[in-house]
This record gives structure tokens, sequence and C-alpha cells, in this order.
């Protein structure tokens, strides 16, 4: 397949913004991308595009231009920006066009996701009873995780205060404010052994990249930054994930293992060649679980790697560094392409007072989302 | 009255109440609630299979604010109590997902012996109890 490259990045900050809908931050993280690329609406001949909760992505060409381009509404969970990516790689990929764009964005009330047990294929008594939330999916998958391999409630907070010395680096995240250990340690206990300030909360934002082939970077430049390998999977048989009344004897990994080693491979790279990665972290834990899900350790080498600030800016593997969903919160439709936003500000170098300083070639970028998707991208300069 | 709160997931009323899960006649898995259809195999050829009520606890966390509706139980924060959940492992079937009951002070530990209880959880419109299934310790000499 031909080379793909990202040519134009934009965002919107995420958090709170009254005056704006969903949809309308879409249209300014589209627009922001396109000026990015030098380019103009007219030369985009692909759209992808989704949001869980702020409408249908493809009405958005009102405000964009109505050239008739095909667009196609993407929803696929936390894992809607990533497939809007991997919707627009492949529509260049496989020759349909040369300039595709891919957006992500969303707008959530505040609060845990409200849950209709109906949608995700269960009957309305898993929510009567308590069971219809995702918190507590993380919290037992990493309560498990925690009794098998060691990993401590200290290491719970390193990852979150990291998020937020990081988020307070980022004029885009929601929040930019650093919070001490005490802070995070003492916050409320939401779900054991997950506190208040260890979980990203669902927030607004909008996310949107331009995509080139070889033959568009040639006519228009720019900054390419090349994306190696988009790679979605979805569950095994026995792997553990949100939403499930029972679950079977027999364990299989995630779908980010096989989602994270179809990447690799696609990418000629190992998870050694990677300079900076971008991993879910819809709490504390999941991005100490996803470290080994996509190869950058063995299951508890992760308590050494944190307390050593291995993945702050500076260490070896810096990890999340724009604060990640902590710091930035939760759009559904934009977290994905939030993630690969950043990695080519790291890549390109303009990543400001948060750039890393390792010269950072390769960058990965994970998200997991319900009810068991996981995609993963490897980028390259 | 009493009803059940899914008459789908276990038997009720009934003097020896079990869950009620399929079995998949070709490759043995066994699900819960049932299904149509195997979840490993693909295979379609499933019938019904009364649980276990005994296991062990394989993993847990609380529940301390308050869910969004539907949850049942509590519309505000002042009715709201704090819960456990978690999933028990039935030796040779499946793991559930359930409610755990337990005192505020009782301990909840992995790898602890679990047994199959029926609690009455929220009344509802119609003024019926509802009752739903949950695990409580089994404790020395219950």
């Amino acid at each position: 397949m031909s080379e793909v490259a990202i040519i134009g990045i934009g965002l919107h900050p995420f958090g709170r913004t009254p005056h704006r809908s969903g949809l309308e931050q879409g249209v300014v993280a589209a627009q922001a991308a396109l000026a990015d690329a030098r380019l103009s609406w007219k030369e985009v001949q692909y759209a992808f595009g989704g949001s869980h909760s702020a409408g249908n992505a493809d009405t958005m060409v009102d405000r964009l231009g109505l050239t008739g381009l095909p667009f196609i509404n993407v929803a696929n969970g936390c894992a809607t920006g990533g497939s809007a990516l991997i919707g627009a790689y492949m529509a260049i990929s496989s020759g349909q066009c040369d300039v595709a764009i891919a957006v992500g964005f969303d707008k959530h009330e505040a609060g845990a996701f409200s849950v209709n047990p109906r949608d995700w294929g269960l009957g309305n008594w898993y929510g009567e009873a308590g069971l219809a939330l995702t918190t507590q999916f993380f919290a037992m998958k990493l309560h498990r995780y925690m009794h098998d391999y060691g990993i401590t409630h200290d290491t719970l907070v390193r990852v979150a205060a990291k998020a937020y010395a990081n988020g307070a680096l980022n004029p885009n995240a929601w929040r930019r404010k650093a919070l001490s250990y005490e802070e995070i340690a003492q916050s409320p206990m939401l779900n054991e052994p997950l506190r208040k300030y260890m979980f990203c909360s669902p927030a607004e934002g909008a996310a949107a990249l331009v995509l080139a082939s070889a033959a568009a970077v040639r006519k228009f430049g720019g900054k390419p930054v090349t994306l190696r390998a988009a790679v979605i999977r979805t569950r095994n048989f026995g792997s553990f994930e949100v939403f499930s009344p029972s679950l079977a004897l027999q364990r299989a990994p995630s779908p980010s293992v096989f989602a994270s080693r179809a990447a690799y491979e696609m990418a000629a790279v190992g998870p050694e060649d990677v300079d900076i990665a971008q991993l879910q972290d819809t709490e504390s834990g999941a991005e100490i679980i996803h470290m080994a899900e996509n190869g950058f350790c063995r299951d508890g080498d992760q308590e050494a790697m944190i307390r050593e600030e291995q993945t702050c800016i500076g260490g070896r593997l810096p990890i999340n560094t724009d604060g990640g969903c902590l710091a930035n919160g939760e759009p559904i439709g934009a977290s994905g392409l939030r993630q690969v936003y950043e990695l080519c500000l790291q890549l390109r170098g303009d990543a400001g007072a948060r750039q890393v300083p390792n010269k950072a070639r390769i960058g990965y970028s994970h998200v997991y989302g319900a009810p068991g998707v996981s995609a993963v991208t490897v980028l390259a300069v | 009255m009493q009803r059940s709160i899914d008459t789908q997931l276990f038997e009720w009323p009934s003097d020896d109440p079990r869950l009620v899960g399929s079995e998949c006649t070709a490759c043995s898995v066994v699900t819960f609630p049932r299904q149509t259809s195997c979840p490993r195999c693909c295979g379609a050829d499933v019938v019904p299979r009364r649980l276990g009520t005994s296991g062990r606890l394989w993993t847990w966390t609380t529940q301390e604010f308050l869910p969004k509706p539907p949850y049942a139980l509590a519309r505000s924060a002042g009715e709201f109590a704090p819960f456990r959940v978690g999933y028990v492992e039935l030796p040779g079937e499946v793991l559930v997902e359930s409610r755990i009951v337990a005192a505020d002070d009782e301990p909840v530990v992995i790898g602890m012996p679990m047994r199959l209880t029926f609690v009455p959880l929220f009344t509802d419109a119609a003024g019926d109890e509802v009752i739903c299934f949950a695990f409580e310790p089994l404790r020395e000499g219950a």
C-alpha cells in the first residue's frame, strides 16, 4: 500500500466551551487542520468524522463548504476518532483519493457517562441494579491487575500527578493546574482503588487531521508526519471487557494486545523503537495496564518505570505528554485524534513548553473503549 | 408482592433458586445470562444451564457515587448508599458479575469464598418488591 502522511493538524481547546456546540468545535478543529496544511476545504476529497453525543459529523459541511465530497460518519465508542483516522488512511492507501480529513468532536454533560443497557445488548436490570458503570469495570480490571502484578496505590497517584503536571504545560488542556501527591491521594474514593483525581471526566473538545498521499505531500509540502500503521481490533473470546455480566473461565488478552502487535508488524518497528506514546488513560490504572498491553514493558515492571520517572517528559519513554484524558477530559469522539495531534506536534518539534527533549522520531497512539475495541497508530518523521 | 428483576436471569419463585445461564453443546462454554449462540465457537446449539451457587471472588470494587438512571435504588445523592460489586468465579462454569452483599466493616478480598443469595433491591412503581441475585461471603460455620 502506498505511503500516507498527516500534513495538517487542528484542535479546538478541550474542557468546557458553553458558547459553542460540539459540532461547532469540530468545525473549528477542521478549519485549523486545513490552515495548518495550507489547504482549502475544496481540496479535501474524502471525510470521516464522528461524535458520541454531539451530533452527526457530516452536517458540518454546511459550515465548511458544500463541495459534494463523500463524508462518512463514524461511531465506535472511545475508538471513534481512531476509526475516523483509519477510514481516511484506507481511503488514501487504497488509491481512492489523495487528500482526506478525519475529524472527531464531542460535548458531554457533567458526571459519569449515562448508559442505556439496551444499547449494549443487556437487559435494563443491569442498570437498575447499579452495574452499568464503565468506572466499575476499570476499577475491577485494575484491582485484579494490582493483585496479580504488585502494582501499588502509590503508582496510581504518580500517574495522575504526571498527567496534571503535563496538562499545566498545555494551553489547550482542560485541567491546567498541577495537583500535589496529597491532593490526588486524598481525593474522594469513587470506585476502589480509584479516587476522583485518578479518573478522567467526560468533557468537550475536537481534533482534526488532514491526511495526504505521497503525491499530495510532494504537491503541498508542509511538515508531513508519516502514518506507518493504523489498526483497529475488537475483542477475542475470554478478554475482560466493559459491560460483561459474565466472563469466560478462559482468559484472553485485551484487543489492545492484538491491535498493538498488528501495528508494530505493519510499521516494521518494535516497542523498543518508540520514542513517545499516548496511551488511553481513562484512569490511572488504564495507563499502567496499557503500558504492558502495548508491549512497552512486562506486567509489573511499571512500578519501577514510573517511580524512576521514565514516562515523564524527559524520561526514556514519555507517555501522555499533553496530559492525556486525565488533564484533557474525555470527549469520546475527539480523544483518539487528540492523541495523534499531540504526537504530530511532538515529532515536528512544535510542542513548546512540553516538547520532549529526546529528538523523537517514532510516536505511538492507543485508544481503548467499550465494548472491547482498540485502535493503535504508529507515526514517524 | 415480590417479583424478579428480570425473569431471564434466575428461577423465581423457587425453593432452590439458581442463576440460569446457557451452555454450548459443541464446546461446553457457559454464559450468563443465557444466550442463543456461543460466543466462543459461534455455534447456535445452546441449552439452558442452572449455575452453581458458590465460588471465589475474582475481583471487586466499590460504587461510591450515585449511578445515573436507570439505577433504581436511589434517585438522589441523599438517598444513595454505597455498595460493592465483583466477579465470582463459579468453578468449571463461568465468572458472574454481581452485587456483593457484606457488612460495611466486613473486609472483602480477592479469592475469598462466596455464595449465591437473593436480596430485595428496591420497590417499583407498582409497589412490588424487586428481587435480584447477589453474592455474599461464605462465613465460617455457615
